[in-house]
């Protein structure tokens, strides 16, 4: 007989005590820690393990490998996705029937689905940003190569990242890694996302989970127009006469506030020398986060390091050190403003929000007090009212899953969010 | 609905020197049910995805009915990836999961009940129209998802392997449910798949691949009884077909112990190149078994006999004096024959058989090409 058997690049035993001899949709409510929401091709469960949050999704073997091997491939091309844990195979129940094979991935900490961002925030704006970041995704997937076949709200997660949402792709179940994708690849694909967001949107719509204002189609179609103007500045050829060379710095810096670095850049002249035509061969995402890891060895989301990497830059202003070197100065930075800014904040509420989010909100309600109180506040009193006035307010982001096991609405579909509370020996 | 053409199509891909599909010739008739089928790599998914529009075409063209596709972007050819995705809106009416994608394209509210009705009267949906899809089976939500494409009206539908993620029951089940309706619906359909059982079982056509080349095409019946290569005979049929290649010797093939007599116009068709060689295949089911030594017939040893109820057939070893002409089945080595399952032999039995009349397929060793009729 087939024995039970975990492929994982990262074993951990723990893995083994799960009821593998159990049907995923049969699975007590004791080991899980919530049920997704929607209605998936698959039976998809998450549980808790070691601190962590693991989702399992039931699927056939080759299925499972291959999508398994396909989110290791787009880790290692450092794409934003969910980290693949292992695949479980050789699963038999207790009566010997043979089971299917069960993907195993970690979720992905402080993520929030689109349905928990549309049912808090009900706002244009927010639609825009998730908009805005699923964009910049498949951008960057497609400059990867890979084509995703399935792009929708639903198959994204979406991270804070300072005052805009980062991206992570969730299920590769339909993608395929290629040299270069056609252009009737990325066109597919984004006319996928397309038809799909709409739909998502009609289906919250529909469930009253949406401002009615909001108009579903033009959301679906200004996914579409984005796309398209990143992918232009990040490939485009642009041509200027050859007095001009200032415009190719000016093309790296505009990248370069687009978030990427640019990789390789191809120069070419016309044969009398008097037109320049310049294009972006790769790019590569993380500009900022690359630059503030470095300096502070700080890991986080781009647009999170690109607010640090402001304050850190008004750190060295004020302490008119300039001159001096700039991991010098970034260590000081960090042992002296960032640290203690984040430690200021207690233990319980912490874990509320990633370390680097919170800074970026602390930052934000410091310009907010100084303006209404018209002088600076320091730090220390913003963290306060920070903490008093906004934080304990906010939901814990840790770990927002889908249903607490058991609750299963009955009837019409009462949708909401269980904001899983984190237990006792989280990281925090 | 409209026929599709493949015109000398070829796709070569970027950094590679041979074509993944190298100059298909294929004519999809108006409502015709066409299964690409081949080993993989053979091409067969790039040549549904040339047809999608998702792989440049280098060479050639592709018309959908008389129009030239070759450079028309995906969402402008008029047709639908059945099953590529069927996530189900839970806040939806199974209606409104079936034709939002018309509500987008700003089709009127009325036509749009009307399309979405006249599919799910073709689904057997009908009652769960306004119904939630939570409310749904499983083998349902798959037939929403069939809907949506339907409501569309595409001229072609194109489907990937969609049977691969379902368990084997399953895929049985909704292999005929695709077919029937298909047939129902009239609408022209290009299915690819690896699975040759799938491939008869629901293609009007069944195109072979293989290495990027077209090795035939035709009804399930053809290529079974007529295999134009020994590509095809081997990929064609399971169990598979018993091949092995054997010395010509005074007009016939020495098969064993036996001598298969070979056609006049077989042995003219064949060329130095061949090398005094031809190769002989013979289905399982083509074999009788002989009582007495006749001249005709080989020995098979038997190492397994598998039982099925309604037939058994034995996995054996061709005996003979010199060469066994590497006579296989398939990927195993073994010659296989199909027997009365009211009269098993025992493993180890030697049992003698015979090719039944004109009921051998002879093949070119030095092209594969089929030489018999």
């Amino acid at each position: 007989m087939e024995q039970l058997k975990i492929t994982s690049a990262t074993p951990n035993s723990a893995l083994l005590d799960l009821p593998w001899r159990l049907p995923l949709i049969d699975w007590p409510s004791d080991v899980l820690a919530a049920l997704p929401r929607g209605i998936s091709r698959h039976v998809v469960r998450f549980v808790r393990l070691d601190g962590r949050v693991l989702a399992i999704k039931e699927i056939s073997q080759d299925v499972a490998f291959r999508e398994y091997g396909m989110l290791r491939q787009l880790r290692k091309l450092e794409i934003p996705s969910v980290r693949p844990v292992g695949v479980v195979t050789g699963r038999t129940s207790d009566s010997g029937e043979p089971l299917e094979a069960a993907l195993v991935t970690e979720h992905l900490a402080f993520s929030l689905p689109y349905r928990s961002v549309f049912s808090q925030w009900l706002r244009d704006e927010t639609a825009n940003r998730l908009i805005d970041a699923l964009a910049v995704l498949i951008v960057r997937l497609h400059l990867a190569g890979f084509f995703w076949g399935d792009v929708s709200l639903s198959n994204t997660l979406f991270r804070r990242d300072a005052e805009q949402f980062a991206a992570y792709l969730v299920d590769a179940e339909t993608g395929a890694l290629h040299r270069e994708l056609t252009r009737g690849q990325r066109e597919h694909d984004l006319e996928i996302a397309r038809v799909n967001i709409i739909g998502e949107l009609m289906d919250l719509a529909a469930g009253e989970l949406l401002d009615s204002e909001i108009d579903e189609v033009a959301f679906g179609n200004s996914l579409v127009d984005r796309y398209r103007d990143l992918w232009e500045a990040l490939t485009g050829v642009e041509a200027f006469a050859s007095d001009e060379r200032w415009r190719v710095a000016a093309r790296i810096e505009r990248l370069n506030a687009l978030g990427f670095d640019v990789g390789e850049l191809d120069i070419t002249t016309d044969i009398d020398g008097t037109t320049v035509r310049i294009q972006p061969q790769v790019v590569d995402a993380g500009h900022h986060s690359r630059r503030l890891l470095k300096l502070t060895g700080l890991d986080v989301q781009d647009n999170q390091a690109r607010r640090l990497l402001n304050d850190l830059d008004s750190y060295q202003a004020a302490t008119d050190r300039q001159e001096d070197d700039p991991q010098l100065v970034a260590h000081d930075w960090l042992q002296n403003v960032f640290h203690p800014t984040v430690r200021a904040v207690p233990r319980e509420l912490r874990r509320k929000l990633e370390p680097a989010q919170l800074y970026h909100e602390i930052l934000d309600h410091r310009w907010f007090i100084s303006e209404q109180s018209g002088h600076d506040v320091p730090m220390p009193e913003t963290v306060a009212s920070y903490v008093k006035n906004v934080l304990r307010y906010r939901p814990d982001e840790k770990a927002i899953l889908g249903m607490e096991p058991g609750d299963e609405p009955e009837g019409p579909e009462a949708d909401y969010f269980h904001y899983a509370a984190a237990e006792p020996g989280d990281r925090d | 609905m409209a026929s599709v053409t493949y015109d000398h199509a070829t796709r070569v891909y970027p950094g590679t020197e041979r074509p993944a599909v190298d100059q298909l010739n294929l004519q999809v008739e108006d409502g015709e049910f066409l299964v690409l089928v081949g080993p993989s790599g053979c091409g067969k998914s790039t040549s549904l995805r040339m047809l999608a529009g998702l792989e440049d075409v280098n060479g050639g063209h592709i018309y959908i009915g008389d129009r030239d596709v070759t450079d028309v972007q995906p969402k402008d050819r008029d047709i639908a990836m059945v099953f590529q995705n069927y996530a189900l809106y839970p806040h939806m009416s199974v209606a409104d999961n079936m034709g939002f994608a018309l509500k987008i394209a700003g089709t009127p509210k009325a036509e749009i009940r009307q399309r979405v009705e006249e599919a799910a009267k073709i689904l057997d949906l009908t009652e769960y129209l306004d119904r939630k899809p939570k409310a749904l089976s499983g083998g349902q939500r798959q037939r929403v998802a069939m809907g949506r494409a339907i409501v569309r009206q595409p001229q072609v539908f194109l489907m990937d392997e969609p049977l691969s993620n379902l368990d084997a029951k399953l895929r049985v089940q909704t292999r005929t449910q695709i077919a029937s309706l298909q047939r129902r619906l009239g609408v022209t359909t290009v299915y690819v798949t690896h699975d040759q059982t799938e491939a008869l079982t629901m293609g009007d056509r069944i195109a072979v691949l293989k290495d990027g080349l077209l090795q035939q095409v035709g009804t399930p019946r053809e290529m079974y009884d007529t295999p134009a290569n020994t590509f095809v005979a081997g990929f064609i049929g399971s169990p598979a077909m018993n091949i092995g290649t054997f010395e010509v010797r005074d007009g016939k093939a020495v098969v064993g112990h036996a001598a298969v007599a070979l056609e006049r116009d077989v042995l003219d068709q064949l060329s130095d190149a061949d090398n005094g060689k031809v190769v002989v295949g013979f289905r399982p089911e083509s074999l009788d078994i002989a009582h007495d030594d006749s001249q005709d017939a080989f020995q098979v040893k038997v190492n397994l006999v598998e039982e099925l109820g309604s037939d058994a057939f034995v996995y054996g070893e061709l005996l003979s004096d010199g060469s066994a002409g590497d006579l296989h089945s398939g990927s195993s080595d073994q010659v296989i024959v199909r027997i009365d399952p009211r009269e098993v032999p025992m493993k180890g039995d030697t049992i003698h058989v015979t090719i039944k009349q004109g009921q051998e397929h002879v093949f070119a060793p030095s092209t594969g090409a089929r030489l018999s009729k």
